[in-house]
């Protein structure tokens, strides 16, 4: 991924930091427990969600073990269709491709569907170093990008703010974007739409070149779908003459009939609706090959790999690659809820990006390196994910990777301590014993690294015999 | 009836009164309990931390220690989430490392055999009424690995609705992680005090007497807490509330 | 080598397990309709789900459906309106209203200015209160059913009501761009609370015409 988060501290020094902040914790735990109960009501309102998640699971890992047969299909299928297709091995590479895309058609500004994709490759700043805008549509990234801050949620990149915070970045920004917010804004989320809806329809209505990801791709047509509420997508897919999609090689799905088990789950998944508002599906430039005037006259796919290709060889973290992006494992994450996206260090937060981040940039660096032991391995992810990703599977074997590559020195001299008094029923039974004993010495609060757990809690009392004594005198 | 208790290391070396209140409850069920002396730890601190092959003699030891018993019982949900999911994996990777297939045997001979003490009561034995009394109000926290690995679902509540004396009061966002997590409390201890506190926000809040767990790693957790706080609410095992009779009363101990 | 050759040579040497799992067939076991096969209950549900989500529904038959068009024009003060080609003209017969038909030249600049667009569809989900458009007669370019404030569409029971999503795909082109539609334009980035009325039509009218 780029270089946008290197430099970020340790996950547990920056949630430590985010759980000071008190008006953040309150935004969170009441947005993601709004979201929450509304995704239960319509999960719950189908009787054969379990068939529908084993099936986009089952999907998901078949077009992975064909992923080279299928993205040729794709390209083929996009081709035929009169679109062209652009392979990028990384995130330097797909910047260069959209940038020179870009300077072919003239133009020096582009509108932007809300895509993980490009936030990941950090496409936006890319394109500035080539003199290039690139206009954010999505009202959150809007939020995000007139405030200069970093998004935190995948599908609420401003979750972080409530909307007071939004009312005053609006008034104080939007003025140096483009048209300015009305002078009696108030702040009610009606009235914030609505002046995000007059900032950016001069946008809309000028803009000749549009760049997008995609949620999903249809090998056997390809089809690419785009899920959204606003019609800010539709904007940008359908009024510009040249449309740019930045896709991961993952979001490929092999046939037009498998969209019938992702439509229904990535919906009430995502935003805990039966269906999102406005679903644009396109294929190439249409059957007139863009010659009807319905949609752009020019479109272009870059597959993107970007680190992607190391997690599939990853025969346990491959899974993380089947995400939908539905961001239903942040929204009952109670670590999420507590240290909020930002301390993820990534523009994939929560439990998802607790095991695509690592896989993607890999375990260098000491904030991706702690990503795997965010997470109390509680479940709750696993249980709501619409592809069944074992999220908590994934982060105990990723942990396994950073102990292989030397973890903490303290730890391993722990471990190989406990693995020999388990190992010695003996010697573990004559250090209870000894515990018991010395119990009225033990302090109740600990120096060094035991200041972890008696910062908050005291040291648990040593009873006077361990059950093993007791079950000798009593039982045996 | 004769089964093998799991009493796990937790329980052994800091909340022995869980494991002696399993034996009384056993045995007053009619059961026959033994205690294979070869046990010790499951693993889990170790494989949660990312040691797997350090859990690999662990598995071949608990595997031995339970050779030859048809229902291994033990008090913690957590320990049987781990014999269960995680075993039958440690065994299949020392297999796919080319390191034989005996420690995958051993695991998946011992994974089914292995029961969560309110499984074993409602499902083997098919109780719900196991002539306890406890003269509290009560309220439930069930742990993670109950609720989300074993699916204990509706088993605990019921077993608590059936004790005689006791009020059982709902626990406001009762499928919410403590934040324990193991090595978790301490790698982010922050994270983990948060959950602590807000977990036992909605615990006091019921007004009662008892925080009743199935899983003593998360009541360490919350009991330590409650303890710094100086909170009078008391952590105790589920286990210690069905032992209870009107004859042997719980005590504190 | 190109990154296309790199990419697809990381894919293969990725998928090259010592020990491959076998492959199992994907299950499909999920149901293709969650709905009783009753055409006026599905109308029902369809009503529902579109209303739910504000979309404002209203009903008719053929014989009503020009002055129940005219009707709703006037109520909402329209007195421009896009008309996608192949829109039945005895459809806007009723209306007293100034039609701007697209040839395939209206700008979008243009479409910002009119009050309504009156569209038919290719199909709607009762099950998720969507309709969907494929740019067939009626129908028209993307742009039209997007860039003015008011969109009307006419959906005609029960041909054109399918009860699922699954039920819907196999009698969609995917060579045709399609935009499936449940209710107005929404966000819910503000507090994960949903707001009706962002960048598309902020007002979704659907007349289900039964017959």
């Amino acid at each position: 991924m780029t270089g946008t988060f290197l430099g970020m501290p340790a996950f547990p020094q920056a949630a430590a930091a985010a759980l000071r902040d008190g008006r953040l914790r309150a935004n969170l735990r009441h947005a993601t427990h709004t979201i929450r109960d509304k995704r239960a009501r319509a999960v719950a309102e189908l009787d054969d969600w379990a068939e529908l998640r084993a099936a986009g699971k089952a999907i998901k890992d078949h077009t992975l073990r064909h992923l080279d047969r299928y993205l040729v299909q794709l390209e083929e299928a996009v081709a035929a269709a009169g679109g062209a297709v652009h392979w990028a091995a990384d995130a330097e590479e797909a910047n260069r491709i959209v940038a020179d895309l870009v300077h072919a058609t003239g133009e020096t500004e582009v509108v932007k569907v809300k895509s993980m994709a490009t936030q990941e490759i950090g496409l936006n700043e890319a394109l500035a170093a080539e003199g290039i805008t690139a206009y954010e549509t999505d009202l959150a990234e809007l939020i995000v990008q007139l405030g200069d801050d970093r998004p935190s949620h995948i599908l609420v990149p401003a979750i972080h703010r409530n909307r007071a915070e939004i009312r005053e970045i609006f008034a104080e920004r939007m003025a140096a974007w483009g048209r300015p917010a009305p002078a009696d804004l108030t702040d009610s989320p009606a009235e914030l739409a609505e002046a995000a809806r007059l900032h950016l329809r001069e946008k809309f209505l000028r803009a000749r070149v549009a760049v997008s990801g995609a949620n999903f791709m249809v090998a056997e047509t390809g089809t690419l779908v785009v899920v959204e509420s606003e019609g800010n997508g539709r904007m940008c897919l359908t009024l510009p003459r040249t449309l740019i999609s930045v896709v991961g090689i993952e979001k490929v799905v092999p046939t037009w009939r498998d969209l019938e088990v992702f439509l229904q789950l990535l919906p009430r998944s995502s935003t805990a609706e039966r269906m999102n508002p406005y679903t644009s599906l396109w294929t190439g430039l249409g059957p007139s090959k863009g010659a009807d005037g319905d949609g752009p006259s020019a479109f272009h796919l870059v597959l993107l790999d970007n680190g992607r290709t190391a997690a599939l060889a990853d025969q346990v973290g491959r899974q993380a690659l089947r995400c939908i992006r539905c961001s239903a494992c942040l929204n009952v994450c109670p670590v999420y809820e507590r240290a909020g996206g930002h301390a993820y260090g990534s523009v994939y937060p929560g439990p998802i990006g607790a095991i695509l981040t690592p896989q993607l940039r890999g375990i260098t660096s000491p904030v991706d390196a702690s990503l795997p032991y965010a997470s109390s391995l509680c479940g709750a992810c696993y249980e709501v994910c619409p592809v069944a990703i074992d999220i908590p599977e994934v982060l105990v074997h990723l942990r396994e990777r950073v102990a292989e590559q030397g973890g903490h020195p303290l730890e391993r001299a722990a471990i190989a301590a406990a693995g020999y008094l388990f190992d010695h029923p003996a010697a573990l039974a004559a250090a209870e014993r000894l515990a018991g004993r010395t119990r009225a010495l033990h302090p109740r609060r600990l120096p060094g690294p035991g200041r972890a757990w008696t910062d908050t809690r005291d040291l648990p009392q040593v009873p006077a015999e361990p059950f093993r004594d007791w079950w000798r005198r009593n039982r045996s | 009836m004769r089964v093998a208790l799991f009493a796990t290391c937790v329980n052994d070396a800091l909340f022995p009164a869980t494991a002696v209140a399993t034996v009384r409850l056993l045995e007053r069920l009619g059961v026959d309990v033994d205690f294979p002396a070869g046990q010790t730890c499951c693993g889990q601190p170790q494989y949660n931390t990312g040691y797997r092959q350090a859990c690999e003699p662990l598995v071949r030891r608990t595997a031995r220690a339970f050779a030859g018993y048809e229902h291994v019982v033990t008090p913690s949900g957590s320990c049987v989430a781990m014999v269960r999911d995680n075993y039958p994996r440690i065994g299949a990777r020392a297999a796919a490392d080319g390191r034989g297939t005996e420690l995958a045997e051993a695991a998946d001979a011992l994974a089914p055999r292995v029961h969560e003490l309110t499984e074993f009561l409602t499902d083997v034995l098919g109780v719900e009424d196991v002539g306890a009394y406890f003269p509290h109000t009560v309220t439930y926290h069930p742990s993670c690995h109950g609720l989300r690995v074993l699916g204990l679902g509706e088993r605990p509540l019921r077993l608590l609705r059936a004790v005689r004396g006791l009020e059982l009061v709902e626990l406001p966002g009762a499928e919410e992680c403590c934040g324990f997590g193991g090595t978790f409390a301490v790698k982010n201890a922050a994270v983990s005090a948060a959950m602590a506190e807000d977990k036992l926000a909605h615990a006091l809040g019921t007004g009662a007497d008892v925080l009743c767990g199935a899983d003593n790693s998360c009541l360490l957790h919350l009991g330590a807490t409650l303890h710094r706080r100086g909170e009078a609410l008391r952590p105790l095992h589920l286990a210690e509330i069905l032992a209870s009779t009107e004859q042997h009363p719980w005590r504190p101990s | 080598m190109t990154s296309r050759e790199s990419i697809l040579a990381r894919i293969r040497a990725a998928l090259a397990d010592p020990a491959p799992a076998p492959e199992q067939p994907i299950p499909r076991d999920y149901l293709r309709t969650h709905s009783p096969d009753d055409p006026a209950a599905l109308l029902d549900l369809l009503h529902h789900n579109l209303a739910d989500y504000r979309a404002r529904v209203h009903r008719c038959t053929e014989a009503e459906l020009p002055g129940a068009l005219a009707g709703l024009l006037a109520e909402r003060g329209s007195r421009t309106v896009a008309v996608p080609p192949g829109l039945p003209p005895a459809w806007l017969g009723a209306a007293a209203v100034t039609a701007v038909p697209d040839d395939g030249t209206l700008t979008a600049a243009r479409l910002d200015t009119v009050d309504s667009v009156v569209t038919g569809c290719a199909l709607a989900i009762a099950e998720t209160g969507t309709i969907m458009l494929d740019g067939g007669p009626g129908q028209g370019r993307r742009l039209l059913s997007l860039v003015p404030d008011h969109h009307l569409c006419v959906v005609r029971a029960p041909g054109q009501v399918v009860a699922s999503v699954p039920l819907a795909l196999p009698r969609l082109d995917p060579a045709r761009p399609q935009t499936w539609i449940s209710g107005p334009s929404a966000t819910s980035d503000i507090e994960l609370d949903r707001v009706e009325g962002v960048h598309g039509p902020r007002t979704l009218e659907v007349l289900l015409v039964e017959g």
